[in-house]
């Protein structure tokens, strides 16, 4: 059974907070919540299904579900694989439609690392206890950082890939952001600034990396007759697909990320082809990141992704590829380390044409959004939905 | 210019009952890795099933302990330190640091040997690589 075309998207919010030093976790959900669901046209009694994951204060979806008083639940889903999770809980929320299981699903996200002082990328951490991985990996120093730094070594090492045709990601992000009055890095920068900011983790520098950011979004899955009653310009989730990676029991290969696997099962639900989209949302904890995404999801071949994302390629009205027009997780937010929802929400800008002028994408009626959660260096969830605007 | 390998001190590593074995052998001086009965075919990290079959038809067998760099990155901190995977003459790759080196000087492909550092604590000490 295919659930392209079986739930729409009809609300989205993206909170506007950067730092929230005086706002809890908890609130942050509420607000994005009530954000998105007064974007819908629609009130929190509506909401009969339920979405967040473990950044979400609680267990699963039990204490929020309590604050936000949402009492008329059917349907509950905590799946969590870091910062795609938002990616894949589009795709859920479209299964559980299609099912009958809900009419209309609230994903949430929220949370506030940068007022916490959290040194997201540079320390290592743990996902929980009883983890079978950490003790071979945590004692090394493993990080976000270095596991993110290893897979751009080995990607130069085995395809040439440049410093320079990294910092072009950050670049075309750069341009982006001085639309976005929220963004926290709003100055252009030029690829020489990239390469020349401090190294974090060879070959990452500071500029390679994504911000740390509070904040959150929220949005709102229904059936097709409901989206068609709404006001909002009409969001069609065609495609939506879903994988995971790792070490490959010792075989590991750094070179390629879990899109390989979710972003043809993606495009086959669609019925389109990379060649067809016309905005791409992709996540951008790092540049290797985008590269490596942008490779496996076919809009270049393996190892030209270095040449596909120079020369201002992902620039918005300059390249051919538009992609994170909100300044990404690289210059706008990464709230709560985890950019999934914000990629799908600025898709939703751009179907909507309610991205800022200086970066709307002329008639975009088709916009694809990707995701990896975890660490790309040793394990991640990959997760990629293509939308359409109807 | 050089940046010499940091000795950081090394957190305690956690152990649990089914990996007890491996640690056991790390107070040893071996670095163990595991082996599929099932397929004769070794894996990594260490654990109680094949990641090939999920039967427990296993065992742990010495590395040799040599390798080359398969991937490396030098953490440019106050305390520089690298994280690599090395990949094992056995034909598996695992995460593990290089260290007592000019952290400048590393190359993917380079041969590396076996040593062991001490962690905090009583805890088993963490098997890590050096220039061979």
């Amino acid at each position: 059974m295919s659930t392209n075309g079986k739930g729409y998207i009809v609300g989205a919010f993206e909170h506007p907070t950067r730092k929230a030093d005086n706002t809890s976790v908890a609130q942050l959900h509420a607000e994005v919540a009530y954000g998105a669901l007064q974007d819908a046209g629609l009130s929190k009694d509506d909401v009969d299904g339920f979405f967040c994951t473990g950044a979400a204060p609680g267990l699963g979806p039990l204490n929020m579900a309590d604050y936000l008083g949402l009492t008329k639940l059917k349907h509950l889903d905590s799946t969590d694989m870091g910062g795609c999770s938002y990616v894949m809980h589009v795709g859920h929320a479209v299964e559980a439609i299609a099912l009958g299981k809900c009419n209309i699903a609230l994903i949430t996200l929220a949370g506030r690392p940068r007022a916490e002082a959290m040194a997201t990328g540079t320390a290592p951490r743990s996902w929980g206890v009883n983890v079978p991985d950490d003790p071979f990996e945590i004692v090394y120093g493993r990080t976000v950082a270095n596991a993110y730094a290893m897979c751009a070594m080995r990607h130069m090492y085995e395809y040439g890939t440049t410093s320079e045709q990294l910092a072009w990601i950050k670049v075309a992000a750069s341009h982006h952001a001085q639309h976005n009055p929220h963004a926290m890095l709003p100055k252009v920068v030029t690829v020489e600034d990239v390469v020349n900011s401090p190294m974090v983790s060879d070959p990452l520098h500071r500029l390679d990396c994504c911000v740390i950011s509070d904040g959150g979004g929220a949005l709102i899955v229904t059936r097709p007759e409901i989206a068609k009653s709404l006001k909002r310009p009409l969001v069609k989730v065609k495609g939506h697909g879903e994988a995971t990676k790792n070490q490959n029991a010792g075989y590991t290969d750094l070179t390629y990320s879990g899109a390989v696997w979710s972003g043809p099962r993606a495009f086959e639900e669609a019925g389109v082809t990379p060649k067809d989209i016309q905005y791409a949302s992709i996540y951008d904890s790092f540049t290797i990141t985008v590269l490596i995404q942008l490779e496996d999801l076919g809009f270049c071949k393996k190892g030209e992704g270095g040449k596909f994302v120079a020369d201002g390629n992902l620039i918005s009205g300059v390249g051919k590829l538009p992609f994170n027009t909100d300044g990404g997780g690289l210059c706008n937010n990464h709230p709560a380390n985890r950019g999934g929802m914000t990629k799908v929400i600025e898709a939703v800008r751009q179907l909507r044409h309610e991205a800022h002028p200086k970066v709307q994408v002329p008639g975009c009626t088709l916009a694809l959004a990707h995701g990896t959660g975890g660490l790309l260096g040793t394990r991640h969830g990959s997760a990629t939905v293509i939308l359409e605007r109807e | 210019m050089a940046t010499m390998a940091f000795n950081r001190a090394l957190p305690e590593i956690k152990t649990d009952p089914t990996n007890q074995p491996f640690f056991d052998g790390a107070r040893a001086g071996k670095l163990l890795i595991g082996k599929c009965n099932d397929t004769g075919k070794f894996f990594w990290y260490p654990r109680g099933c094949s990641p090939f079959t999920l039967s427990n038809n296993i065992e742990l067998v010495e590395a040799k302990g040599t390798g080359t760099i398969y991937t490396f990155t030098v953490m440019r901190t106050k305390e520089p330190h690298c994280v690599a995977y090395v990949e094992l003459d056995e034909g598996i790759r695992v995460f593990t640091n290089i260290v007592d080196c000019d952290l400048d000087s590393l190359k993917i492909g380079q041969k590396v040997k076996l040593v062991f550092k001490p962690t905090q604590g009583d805890g088993p000490p963490a098997f890590m690589f050096t220039p061979a």
